[in-house]
């Protein structure tokens, strides 16, 4: 995607919200909104990026936007998006018009579940977008089930008897391609030029798309605030986020460090929510996780047949 | 038109035909199942022009009709029971988005123990939602509900639940008079959403962050819209009336007007009461019964003319309200009616989870009233047809 080209598309979010700075999730909904020049009409679930973007009186939304509860982004932009396929079958709207839902892990992988899920199965030709940042982070750090095993996190903190989170991160994008929909991709916001062919392909296919992005949140992980992308980065060189796209069930590794695949210890140093797993006696929490790392990039490596 | 024999649920379903909404996102649930089913053929046989999502919960329903709503279409839906309760965190939200549409609540006790009988602890329990409420005695009534509730949501900006019993309205079969299509549609007349979403030329943020400088003005006005929506019922009751030939009233006054005492009811059991009423005023004993099909925007100032002056009242609840004194019309009948005559009044809670109440039960109730025109009340609140 050309650069110069993309400077010229309208911001469709514009500044001066409330967002931490070095928040991803504002990087990734703007890159997301590049990537159609069609209008958009937008749901968010209940979070950082509903709630920072529209304290009334203001709003840094310059397309149609709705919020409505934490579990029902998805639904919600079902029932916009079924009123304009017979609005415009009975030919009171004369547009075309894209739909798209933000939601963080909490309103994607728990709470917004089955509203995400029934959506998917029935077909809406909608994009959903999942800014992962792996907790509850508008509520101040709980865990979610998207959290990393061994993470340290209101809820899961590490203490003389707990080295953290005890369960591993749900696989949601594995969950999605279960509904078998037309596009689902996981991407990252260090590779731009990636999320935004993603989300183009999103919006052009006919029927539901899913993007899950990993998300790195200042606070959350705790790091400097001009590391976001980095943090994205290293994410995905350690194989720990794999960027990979599912399209009309055809697997793809978009991604692949082969013999330069770096230990998941590099992502997690930087980050004070793992601290306590470098102490000698978190040893084999490390273990585990890197165990795990390789076993999930090795059933997406067969998955995308690819060594 | 000729009657057809039809039961509550094809009576409300048909009336979904007719309004023709353009989207009805909707989840099943035992007793208003039968709605859907008859409107799901009205989908499959081309008969309707909307869609109908099948969503995956009522929570999902509700969300999908929230936002169906605020794109600009017209909406319906319906649910029962545990699917209000639910529904009702989006229930709040559509109010408070004024946000009009119609649900039929085909009422249904609450969990637990599960049942699947009529009482109205579920719609009750959004009494404080901000929703507009009615409920129907009969088919014909749930019918013509839906219909004029559905152009009262339109012109009130607020949503509106037609409240019909479980099984004995729903399913019982009954004639009834259809009005013509044409007619329908005309009463109706096209849906305008204020500030529709697909509305992409002029966007708008719809439920942003809303903290204390602002949140209660909102309320403030939300409050004001419902309060406002009285005189638009009755502006929309008339011109009902005119097109249709039917009277939509706030209550029915059934030989209330000599009456000394009096039950207060909603719904089926009006049907059953007004049977004892002309039974026994062939005896000659002044009782009357009012039947409320208005209850939410409350007719507070209604009630207190027509209950000016009587001995005594029996308020029916088909609802508990734990821990409170009596059941939820109870006490806003006996608040409304505090600073007027303050006419002795008692309340009898009955047929939870579909308990039988019959002709007998209801005179012996005002075989107790009538008795309180001399003795003093000894228990206000009491528990009709329950073994104690």
């Amino acid at each position: 995607m050309n650069l110069k080209e993309l400077s010229k598309r309208e911001d469709r979010l514009s500044s001066g919200h409330r967002m931490c700075p070095g928040c991803a999730a504002t990087i990734i909904a703007r890159m997301v909104m590049y990537s159609t020049e069609l209008p958009i009409v937008v749901t968010t679930a209940t979070g950082c990026l509903e709630v920072s973007t529209t304290i009334y009186p203001f709003t840094a939304w310059k397309i149609p936007w709705m919020h409505s509860a934490f579990e029902n982004a998805a639904a919600t932009l079902s029932g916009i998006q079924t009123a304009y396929h017979v609005l415009k079958k009975k030919g009171k709207i004369k547009k075309d018009i894209k739909f798209l839902a933000f939601g963080g892990d909490g309103g994607t992988y728990d709470i917004g579940l089955q509203s995400l899920s029934g959506t998917l199965e029935r077909g809406h030709d909608i994009v959903y977008v999942c800014y992962d940042n792996e907790a509850y982070m508008n509520t101040g750090v709980q865990r979610s089930s998207s959290t990393p095993f061994g993470a340290n996190t209101k809820t899961t903190p590490a203490g003389k008897v707990s080295f953290g989170k005890q369960q591993f991160k749900k696989d949601l994008t594995l969950v999605v391609a279960g509904h078998h929909i037309p596009y689902a991709a996981q991407a990252s916001p260090h590779n731009y030029n990636d999320l935004m062919r993603k989300a183009a392909r999103a919006f052009e296919v006919e029927g539901p798309a899913f993007l899950n992005v990993i998300s790195p949140c200042v606070p959350g992980w705790g790091y400097p605030s001009e590391k976001t992308l980095e943090m994205a980065k290293l994410a995905v060189e350690t194989c720990f986020w794999p960027l990979y796209e599912i399209d009309n069930d055809e697997w793809k590794l978009n991604f692949n460090p082969k013999d330069r695949k770096k230990p998941v210890e590099e992502w997690m140093k930087p980050q004070a929510r793992f601290k306590h797993l470098f102490k000698p006696e978190n040893d084999d929490v490390l273990k585990k996780i890197q165990a795990r790392t390789d076993l999930e990039w090795k059933e997406l490596k067969e998955r995308c047949k690819v060594e | 038109m000729k009657a057809k024999a039809l039961s509550g649920a094809e009576s409300v379903a048909n009336a979904m035909r007719q309004i023709d909404p353009d989207v009805v996102p909707a989840y099943p649930i035992t007793p208003q199942t039968d709605i859907m089913h008859a409107y799901a053929k009205f989908v499959a046989d081309g008969v309707v022009s909307g869609e109908l999502i099948r969503v995956e919960s009522e929570h999902s329903a509700m969300s999908a009709a929230v936002g169906a709503g605020m794109a600009g279409a017209r909406v319906m839906t319906a649910t029962s029971a545990n699917g209000l309760a639910l529904m009702w965190e989006i229930v709040y939200i559509a109010s408070s988005l004024r946000l009009p549409m119609c649900m039929a609540v085909v009422n249904r006790a609450l969990s637990a123990p599960i049942n699947i009988h009529c009482d109205h602890s579920d719609s009750m329990g959004c009494r404080d939602t901000g929703w507009m409420q009615m409920y129907a005695e009969n088919n014909q009534e749930s019918y013509e509900n839906m219909i004029f509730g559905m152009k009262y949501a339109e012109k009130a900006k607020l949503p509106f639940m037609m409240c019909l019993d479980g099984f004995i309205t729903s399913h019982g079969i009954e004639p009834v008079t259809l009005f013509e299509d044409e007619k329908v549609k005309a009463f109706l007349g096209e849906h305008k959403q204020d500030y529709p979403l697909l509305d992409v030329d002029n966007p708008t943020t719809v439920g942003p962050l809303d903290l204390f400088d602002y949140y209660f003005e909102h309320k403030r006005k939300q409050s004001e819209g419902m309060f406002l929506a009285k005189g638009i019922f009755l502006e929309v009751a008339k011109d009902f009336e005119a097109t249709f030939g039917s009277k939509i009233d706030i209550f029915e006054k059934y030989h209330t007007d000599d009456a000394d005492t009096v039950i207060v009811a909603m719904s089926s059991t009006c049907g059953t009461a007004k049977e004892v009423v002309d039974k026994l005023r062939v005896e000659g004993r002044k009782i009357g019964l009012l039947k409320l099909r208005l209850f939410r925007p409350f007719p507070s100032y209604e009630l207190k003319e027509v209950l000016k002056g009587k001995k005594v009242i029996a308020v029916l609840d088909r609802c508990e309200s734990f821990g409170a004194f009596g059941g939820p019309l109870f006490s806003e009948i006996r608040s409304a009616l505090y600073e007027v005559s303050k006419p002795k009044i008692c309340n009898y809670i009955y047929g939870l989870g579909g308990r039988e109440i019959d002709m007998a039960m209801i005179e012996s109730i005002f075989d107790e009233i009538e008795k309180y025109t001399t003795a003093d009340i000894k228990d206000f609140v009491k528990y009709l047809g329950v073994r104690e």
